[in-house]
């Protein structure tokens, strides 16, 4: 029974990579910057929950930490260049 | 792949990892397929909300199993997930709009803002 969770962690990581590949085409193809961030922002999450299916696929729970800090950065990252095409800058004095 | 995860947790996740990697696919592809950046917004909170919400209830199902108690730390994903998705697209929205009235010509609000308390004007 552990194939068939085995499988669906697989098909999973599939989706994953292919939704991070159509947020790279838009990331690179994207005509406005605020095009960019959203490929971004989707790009993170992603990554984020291909490498939590990772961890469910090998069974170890170290690779939550790992998606713990993808998503706390990727959400830094990401505000921060929002609040710079908003703002000019991103820390306003 | 440890072989002691029961049939009750492994079905459910197996369906819930299935779901979730579909939705967050689907949300891809339309971020892919629009034409147009405020229909492009909508398409990846699919995935950043149903996507992520299946995938961390199949990992709370498949780690309470594995270790015969209730693993509950997921769920700090899925309230970092819920607070920071909203404010970035909140912003980038804002961002959007900006630029996009300011390319056409239009008004925009900046009377408020602070660069004018400095008296710079020229974004």
């Amino acid at each position: 029974m552990n194939l068939v969770l085995y499988w669906a962690a697989s098909f999973a990581l599939l989706c994953f990579v292919l939704g991070m590949a159509c947020a790279t085409v838009r990331l690179v193809r994207g005509p406005t910057a605020q095009d960019r961030v959203l490929a971004l922002d989707a790009f993170y999450i992603n990554g984020m929950l291909a490498a939590l299916t990772f961890g469910v696929r090998s069974g170890t729970p170290v690779y939550f930490d790992v998606a713990l800090l993808i998503a706390l950065f990727g959400f830094v990252g990401a505000t921060a260049m929002a609040k710079f095409l908003l703002r000019g800058e991103v820390i306003e004095p | 792949m440890n072989v002691d995860i029961p049939l009750w947790a492994a079905i459910p996740a197996s369906i819930l990892l299935v779901a979730g990697g579909l939705l967050a696919l689907v949300g891809s592809a339309g971020l892919l397929r629009f034409n147009n950046f405020h229909c492009r917004i909508h398409a990846p909170t699919l995935g950043n909300t149903m996507g992520a919400g299946c995938v961390l209830l199949a990992s709370i199902l498949v780690f309470s199993a594995l270790q015969h108690r209730l693993v509950v730390h997921e769920v700090m994903i899925t309230l970092l997930l819920l607070i920071t998705s909203p404010i970035t697209a909140m912003l980038l929205m804002r961002a959007a709009v900006y630029r996009g009235r300011r390319k056409r010509g239009e008004s925009y609000p900046t009377a408020t803002s602070p660069r004018t308390r400095y008296g710079r004007t020229d974004l």
